[in-house]
């Protein structure tokens, strides 16, 4: 296995256009299992950490520009998590302080597992994922970069370069179910964030469908039902909401859950971020 | 009188809080671990394992292996020199498999290569043509189905009939209840280094439980007397049982022998799961009954533990969990009839708490049914039951030791509740998943007690050497007793220190160049080879009174750490009497004999008992079937404690085992194969799943016979934790959660 290091981002450009068959390596949290297991093939090995760019975060506007080399210890903390808190909150379940220091936003995005905690917050965030070549940048949704199970649409050549995630005026909630208290695969997930200016809410689902996904039903319904001048939902609403949460899911019987309790899991999960965030209505 | 006959000791050395000679290499990484080692000119091995729980082999053909460079030996059952066949109690297993495989990661060849890349691209090369067989893996159907190996399925089957077969009382309760497959998960994995010697021999360095155990296996395996194989203990990481069975040893020396080189093996987290034995799966049904009164009148149980493809400690685990089934109660009626099988899963054998676990989970569950059934108080309805010294034990064997089994359980019910409620969403049920606020919890409580027996049982020859070498004062203390974390290494300071007076004593290298200490498990090593070590401590000191006997004439006299002249002259302390002077003193130390069962599963088979109970705090999100305990409490019946910190530690780590099968630690099947061999998906607790864990009280009562009184303490905090986290959650929920580990879903789908 030969190691190449990744200087800049131009660098790796050249890196990928000569080779497009090396293999980045950034937290290496997930890669370096599925190599240590023979599970992945590789020959040449482009390591990025090293890349000072995708390192770096920054909040200008409206929005915030991640690199796809920022840790989940980075989000986890500090600035990011009151200005993005569902993703903090997210970070903060992956896995041990080892692992959230050295694995990233970029490689849980392209790593496009079922379980990756930080997409359904993306996802309902409407964050843009910037993909770049030496042909240029490409901006995607996170469901046009993620296509299935440990899927993703990049071509052999681009690599993640930064995510902009919109920063919203509103109360987020992340909430994850695993049998153990810290340190595990999700059961499911779901993230539920709220722009009290625009009158949005957003909601998705994890680890209960092949890919992170929208609860786009659930949004529009309870959309109807949320009075914004006083944070407040229908108590009438509440079951259907319940339902239609239930009913974007899809999940798999496996050693770590049945389906049932899967799906059972993720409507309860909607109900509660719902009543942390709008009190019910008198 | 010696210390060891009166059982009690008193000065310093002896418990105090001594510290651990490798306790700060282990917590900044500097110690060595077996894994550690290596050779100049070392070549590493694989092992080829059967990815079926059952089949035929038809054919291996391993000559492109073979012909990758740097592959230096692949070898299958045709080169094993000696006989192809081990076990820890009973040999049935083969060191490679021939003809048939019965279970998921059966050895089958063993590779030598220049690199671990290497030797695995040789495993992956190797061509075995399986015919595949239908795995039996159901442990109950097991009884009856076709043998699945020339010995049958049935590894032991015990009744225990005690008493009045017609006797029932008023009150009766019934349930069935099953443990699933928990693993030791000991961190260190199997690792060890095989040399071969100018003798024809072979040297051995691995991390084990028992060295001559090992070395036995091992010389009958390669046909060598056993003075040709050498065993050294290497730095392990953890053990909890699972290294008391042969792993990887035969292959190492097999390897070492047939390429004339050194040869290592590490096993991955993956083949350390499939590479040793795991607790025992259990199905159990109780029946309790009981007069108006609460006293227990009968008990019966059917207990069906799965042994996996072969033996390894079946039968003492099924001894465990029969004789010890109905608890610390006085039951003056009990059938108990138990069956250790064999099946096409995993092999299983020991782990900590040895049988006793799985039916404590059950007889547990079965006296809060039997309190509530009487409406009463289900720590009132233990006190009214509990064993005390001089009551007879189902087995017909009357307690001669101490059982202050009263005073544990009182203790502990006067230990003050946590009071309050937590606040923080990660002080809560689903912890950082942030599932769960206060409106969401309900708190349980919950009471659970154990018994379990001291030491090997059922007239076994258990016994432990010891060598104390004086060399101009300076004390060295040779054993076999392998330290796997219980402590052996400062209680030989200890034990010097106490007897001797002198504060550094040597330990030399642990390994079969003296006879055997017995293995590090069923809590025995504190009594039999800190035994052993006072015993050879106290022949130097009776040598010494001898010898200055014969110098001076007159008589001397021990007190305490001097030695009087009984003339009046000045007295001198032991330690500086030793300076100038060598002795060497090896002896043998063995508890008092037991005896096998009889058919009815009587007999004095044990020799003394520890005590132990836990009280459960949970709060629960019923909803999610989400737990997170809040706290346990014990209290433990410890004879005498020799290192507070040490006891602690073993408490510690006791209960967060127990709270490890209570609600996340198993292996799962599906047909024979593990699901979840590594951990990701095999879950131990985490520092966020650990409650504090109060100590209500040691209960401090010397036990005769036993060295300064002490009992084993390692065992019984991992056997009563995991009913009394159960009986917290049922308290909390009002389900009935007859299976450990309880998943989440057991929890929130109940009923629905």
């Amino acid at each position: 296995m030969n190691f190449l290091i990744a200087s800049s981002t131009e660098d790796l450009c050249e890196l990928l256009a000569e080779d497009p068959s090396r293999q980045l390596l950034a937290g290496g949290t997930d890669f370096m299992v599925e190599v240590n297991f023979r599970h992945r093939d590789v020959s040449e090995v482009i390591a990025i950490d090293r890349i000072e760019e995708l390192k770096q975060w920054r909040h200008d506007g409206d929005s915030v520009l991640i690199g796809s080399c920022v840790t989940y210890r980075e989000i986890e903390r500090g600035a990011l998590s009151t200005l993005i808190p569902a993703l903090a909150q997210s970070a903060r379940t992956i896995g041990s302080p080892q692992i959230r220091n050295t694995g990233t936003i970029g490689g849980n995005l392209a790593t496009a597992s079922p379980a990756g905690d930080m997409i359904p917050v993306l996802l309902a965030l409407g964050a843009l994922v910037n993909v770049r070549s030496r042909s240029g940048v490409r901006q995607l949704q996170v469901d046009e970069l993620i296509t299935g199970v440990k899927t993703n649409s990049l071509r052999e050549d681009e690599f993640i370069e930064s995510v902009r995630v919109p920063v919203l005026r509103g109360p987020q909630e992340f909430l994850k179910v695993g049998p153990r208290n810290a340190m595990v695969i999700s059961v499911s997930s779901l993230a539920m964030v709220t722009d009290i200016d625009k009158e949005y809410i957003g909601i998705a689902l994890g680890s209960v469908s092949a890919s992170p996904c929208r609860s786009t039903d659930a949004e529009s319904f309870i959309s109807e039902n949320i009075d914004w001048n006083s944070m407040t939902v229908r108590s009438g609403a509440i079951d259907n909401f319940e339902r239609l949460v239930r009913e974007s899911a899809s999940p798999i019987d496996d050693h770590r859950s049945s389906s049932a309790y899967r799906t059972h899991t993720i409507g309860v999960l909607g109900r509660r971020a719902l009543l942390r965030i709008f009190r019910l209505e008198n | 009188m010696s210390l060891l006959e009166e059982g009690i000791a008193s000065a310093a050395g002896v418990g105090i809080s001594a510290t651990r000679p490798d306790g700060k290499e282990k917590a900044r990484g500097d110690f060595l671990f077996s894994n550690d080692l290596s050779a100049e000119d070392m070549l590493w091995g694989q092992t080829l394992r059967s990815p079926y729980p059952s089949a035929k082999i038809r054919k291996i053909d391993f000559s492109q292996a073979l012909a990758i460079d740097g592959v230096h030996a692949i070898l299958t059952a045709d080169d094993v020199p000696g006989e192809n066949i081990f076990g820890l109690e009973h040999p049935d297993q083969p060191v490679l498999a021939f003809d048939i495989v019965r279970y998921v990661g059966e050895p089958v060849a063993i590779v030598a290569a220049t690199h671990p890349e290497v030797a695995k691209s040789a495993v992956d090369a190797i061509y075995v043509d399986y015919e595949q067989l239908d795995p039996l893996v159901n442990s109950q159907e097991a009884i009856e189905a076709a043998p699945i190996h020339p010995e049958g399925n049935v590894i032991r089957h015990l009744v225990i009939n005690h008493g009045d077969p017609d006797a029932v009382g008023n009150i009766t309760v019934e349930g069935e209840y099953e443990v699933g497959m928990q693993d030791q998960a000991f961190l260190g994995t199997e690792s060890g280094i095989a040399f071969p010697s100018a003798d024809g021999g072979v040297d051995l360095h691995i991390s084990t439980q028992w060295l001559h155990s090992d070395r036995d296996q091992v010389a009958s395996a390669l046909n060598l007397p056993e003075d040709l194989v050498r065993v050294t203990l290497a730095g392990v990481g953890g053990a909890f049982g699972g290294r008391e069975d042969v792993s990887m040893h035969v292959h190492l020396c097999m390897l070492a022998l047939h390429t004339g080189r050194p040869v290592k093996m590490v096993y991955d987290r993956n083949e350390s799961f499939l590479g040793h034995v795991h607790r025992h799966p259990a199905k159990i049904w109780f029946r309790h009954s009981a007069d108006e009164s609460g006293a227990l009148v009968k008990v019966e149980a059917k207990v069906i533990l799965d042994g996996g493809a072969y033996a390894s400690t079946t039968s003492a685990v099924l001894a465990n969990a029969c004789c010890f089934s109905v608890g610390p109660y006085r039951v003056p009626n009990a059938l108990i009839e138990g069956w250790g099988v064999r099946t096409n899963n995993p092999p299983c054998g020991a782990m900590r708490g040895f049988g006793n676990v799985q039916t404590c989970f059950a007889a547990e569950a079965q006296m809060d049914k039997l309190a509530r059934a009487l409406s009463m108080d289900p720590v009132e309805l233990r006190l009214l039951n509990a064993l005390k010294s001089g009551d007879t034990l189902i087995t017909g064997q009357k307690i001669t030791g101490t059982a202050p089994v009263k005073e544990v359980l009182t203790s502990l019910s006067e230990h003050p509740i946590p009071k309050g409620v937590k606040g923080d969403l990660l002080e809560l049920p689903g912890g950082t998943g942030r599932t769960t606020d206060n409106s969401h919890v309900k708190r349980g409580i919950g009471f659970a007690a154990s018994i379990k027996n001291l030491m090997f049982s059922e007239g076994f020859d258990d016994f432990s050497e010891a060598r104390c070498i004086v060399v101009d004062g300076e004390v060295s203390i040779q054993s076999a007793c392998v330290e796997v974390g219980q402590g052996f290494v400062t209680l030989v300071n200890q034990i010097v220190e106490e007897t001797l007076g002198v504060s550094e004593a040597v330990i030399l290298p642990v390994d079969t160049s003296i006879g055997s200490a017995g293995s590090t498990s069923a809590s025995r090593q504190t009594w039999m080879s800190g035994g052993a070590v006072l015993k050879a401590c106290e022949a130097v000191v009776n040598a010494l009174i001898l010898e200055l006997q014969n110098e001076n004439g007159g008589e001397y006299e021990k007190v305490g750490l001097n030695l009087v002249p009984k003339d009046g002259s000045d007295s001198i302390s032991i330690a500086v009497a030793l300076r100038g002077r060598n002795f060497d003193e090896h002896v043998t130390h063995r508890h008092l004999p037991t005896f096998p069962l009889d058919h009815n599963g009587q007999g004095n088979a044990h020799v003394s008992f520890a005590f132990a109970a836990h009280r459960a705090v949970v709060d629960v999100d019923q909803e999610l079937g989400l737990v997170r305990v809040v706290e346990i409490a014990t209290s433990q019946d410890v004879g005498r404690i020799l290192n507070p910190v040490q006891a602690r530690g073993q408490i510690e780590g006791g209960v967060a085992q127990g709270l490890g099968l209570a609600l996340l630690e198993e292996l799962v099947l599906i047909d024979g194969k593990i699901a979840n061999a590594n951990f990701t998906d095999y879950l131990l607790p985490t520092a966020m799943d650990t409650p504090p864990i109060e100590i209500a009280a040691f209960i401090e009562q010397p036990e005769p016979g036993a060295p300064f009184g002490a009992k084993g303490i390692g065992e019984p905090p991992v056997i009563s934790s995991t009913p009394a986290i159960v009986a917290a959650i049922r308290d909390a929920t009002g389900f009935e959660l007859n299976r450990v580990p309880i998943k989440p879903e057991d929890i929130a789908l109940n009923g629905l």
